[in-house]
């Protein structure tokens, strides 16, 4: 390639007055593109999280795939671990004593400076590329059309526990007293089906850690917490490929 | 019935029928060993049941965290070595290499005993097995690899059994379609039964391509030593020396066996190399996990040196004539190729999903070892070859081949 022969140093400053305003977005964008690894998730921008839920970028226009998105935004550093979620879950949708839908981790960070321990809820991420769907043999677990949540039809369940296998969040058990694999279904059956608006973990927490809501709708505070240039988001294994409706944060 | 079908039927199954004269041919030694293998069976078929009926949890070790153990990796030998014996012997009797000839009948025999001996653990290790019969057919789910396999095996069976039906009748032109398109579909079946591991995006030391090309390699390396092993073992039960022809086809069986180690030993290298190059999250720990960790036993003895190595030196020490190295080389292979199998999937599972976290509740590595239930149920698959291939001797008089 030919050197170019041009003094960058003698060049006029155009300044920033005359870049449309669409280019100027499109840089911020790229910028905010670029992430890091951190609290351990992929931190990235709102822009990269609205990505993360389409099954594919082409989708990525201005809907989310279903009506209502279910979601749950979970902000982390409100957790205290007091399992009121875990029991209230337990509770409502009759999870036997040897498994769990949802649970807490602990993380302990020896050298942090002040606060050395945060808690981590976990359930299953509803997926909008779930393995678990893919892998199961009779379709005793299938992603509802209209909602996105992962359901089980436990009638069809043979339990050969590749869902488990699959699963790269460890949200599914083997309920003896169903014979069928179970999993969080953010409570379709016992509250949302009936009218109630949340989930029973989202409705227990005394801190508001769990905010439970429709991503499609502009107005709920789950959109407008993960669309926020601003804020930090993650979401758990975004490696897997799983495109996962269940996001982080902090704050 | 006409009475000459019956006149037929009674000459095989009669009081005096073949059936019986051929059954009742056998030694002390081999009614002992018929009856030893029988209650082996009866017995995992007990606590299979028990274990069904009363519930997994009760009597099997898996957990939430390694839902597959033992009794998946007993199922996945079991058809690693049915699709190995069935390519392997098909090259003598559906493609045409004459050298193969001699070893085809008793090696499809072997291939349809080695399934059902599968079908048998996976019976007890599904947890709804009778759901599977229902809704594998009213609810398939194309997209599962489960679903393939399961289809494809059944199908694989099918086949088998009609080939080995054609070659007891001599019907030579129809056991060849039968052996080709059972091949076909053992190929697509055990290439499944690899990608259901390979395609779960999750699991870091599986997942990738290389699973389902491994297990079709690996399925002939190991239909060529238990084909060794079973036909020295027969002609022991038989009392009978082996023909210029017989001896000729093991040998070449145990070239292509020095072949096919070669290619394992190169995949394995390759396999644990891409493991630790670059210490990629999830796969590395694993692989440090059979390098030096709790599975390094299990992986440089078994793995390398029973199942790999040991066979090698033996194989090519035999030189194709020592009948002797030759079933020890074949039988250190299969007890190596056992653990190599329970290693893939207990391995496959020992870092958890949520590792890369960094939570305490994921830090370590997760533990499996498996049940007496587990153990009782795994002896007893084995038990099933053995019976169906000690009742395979007699009832088809050593499996002998015409000529055609």
């Amino acid at each position: 390639m030919k050197p170019t022969n041009i003094d960058l140093a003698a060049l006029a400053n155009e300044g920033v007055e005359n870049v449309a305003m669409k280019d100027r977005r499109h840089f911020l964008k790229m910028g905010l593109a670029i992430t890091g690894v951190f609290a351990g998730g992929t931190l990235f921008s709102a822009v990269s999280v609205a990505n993360k839920v389409f099954a594919s970028p082409a989708e990525f226009a201005d809907k989310y795939p279903y009506k209502p998105h279910y979601s749950m935004i979970i902000h982390q550093d409100r957790c205290i671990d007091c399992e009121r979620c875990v029991a209230a879950c337990a509770e409502t949708n009759h999870v036997p004593h040897e498994g769990y839908r949802t649970r807490i981790l602990q993380r302990d960070v020896p050298d942090a400076i002040g606060q050395k321990r945060e808690f981590i809820p976990v359930l299953c991420n509803q997926c909008n590329l779930p393995q678990c769907t893919r892998v199961c043999p009779t379709k005793a677990t299938y992603k509802n059309t209209s909602n996105g949540i992962v359901m089980m039809d436990t009638s069809k369940c043979i339990g050969c526990l590749t869902c488990q296998e699959a699963c790269p969040y460890n949200a599914r058990y083997f309920n003896e007293e169903r014979q069928a694999v179970d999993k969080c279904n953010f409570c379709f059956d016992t509250r949302l089906a009936k009218g109630e608006k949340l989930t029973a973990c989202a409705n227990a927490c005394p801190a508001n850690c769990r905010v439970f809501g429709d991503l499609s709708d502009p107005t709920s505070e789950a959109y407008r917490t993960v669309h926020q240039i601003e804020r930090a988001v993650w979401v758990l294994r975004p490696e897997a490929g799983t495109k996962p409706n269940i996001f982080y944060t902090k704050g | 019935m006409s009475d000459e079908v019956k006149a037929a039927v009674l000459s095989l199954v009669g009081s005096d029928g073949l059936v019986w004269e051929r059954l009742k041919s056998g030694s002390k030694g081999y009614y002992l060993l018929l009856m030893v293998t029988g209650i082996l069976v009866a017995a995992a078929a007990v606590a299979g049941v028990q274990a069904m009926v009363v519930g997994h949890e009760h009597f099997y070790n898996t957990t939430r965290e390694v839902p597959w153990g033992i009794l998946i990796s007993t199922y996945v030998f079991f058809v690693v070595t049915s699709t190995g014996l069935c390519l392997v012997s098909s090259i003598g009797h559906v493609f045409g290499n004459e050298n193969f000839m001699p070893i085809a009948k008793r090696s499809v025999f072997l291939s349809i005993a080695t399934i059902l001996s599968g079908f048998f653990i996976i019976a007890f290790e599904i947890k709804i097995p009778w759901r599977m019969a229902i809704y594998n057919v009213i609810s398939p789910n194309l997209t599962s690899n489960i679903w393939w396999m399961g289809t494809l095996y059944g199908v694989y069976l099918m086949f088998m059994l009609a080939e080995y039906g054609f070659l007891l009748l001599d019907k030579h032109r129809y056991a060849v379609i039968c052996g080709f398109s059972g091949a076909v579909a053992g190929i697509a079946a055990h290439s499944n039964l690899g990608a259901v591991f390979g395609l779960l995006m999750g699991r870091e030391f599986w997942h990738g391509p290389y699973m389902p090309i491994y297990f079709i390699a690996s399925a002939m390396m190991t239909g060529t030593s238990v084909i060794i092993l079973f036909h020295f073992l027969a002609y022991k039960v038989n009392k009978e020396e082996m023909g210029p022809p017989m001896k000729h086809a093991l040998a070449i069986t145990a070239k292509l066996g020095v072949l096919l180690i070669c290619t394992i030993l190169f995949f394995t290298i390759w396999k644990m190399v891409s493991g630790i190059a670059g210490q990629p999250a999830g796969k590395y720990e694993a692989v440090m996990a059979l390098v030096k960790g709790p599975f390094a036993i299990n992986f440089w003895l078994f793995e390398i040196g029973m199942g790999m190595v040991f066979p090698l030196i033996l194989f090519a020490g035999s030189k194709g004539k020592n009948l002797s190295m030759m079933f020890l080389g074949a039988a250190s292979m299969i007890i190596g190729i056992f653990v190599m199998r329970y290693d893939l999937v207990v391995v496959g599972q020992a870092v958890p999903v949520l590792h890369e976290l960094g939570v305490n509740e994921y830090k370590h590595l997760l533990s499996y070892s498996p049940s007496l239930y587990e153990g009782i149920i795994t002896i007893g698959g084995f038990a099933m070859t053995a019976f169906l291939f000690l009742i395979g001797e007699k009832l088809f008089a050593g499996h002998k081949m015409s000529q055609h």
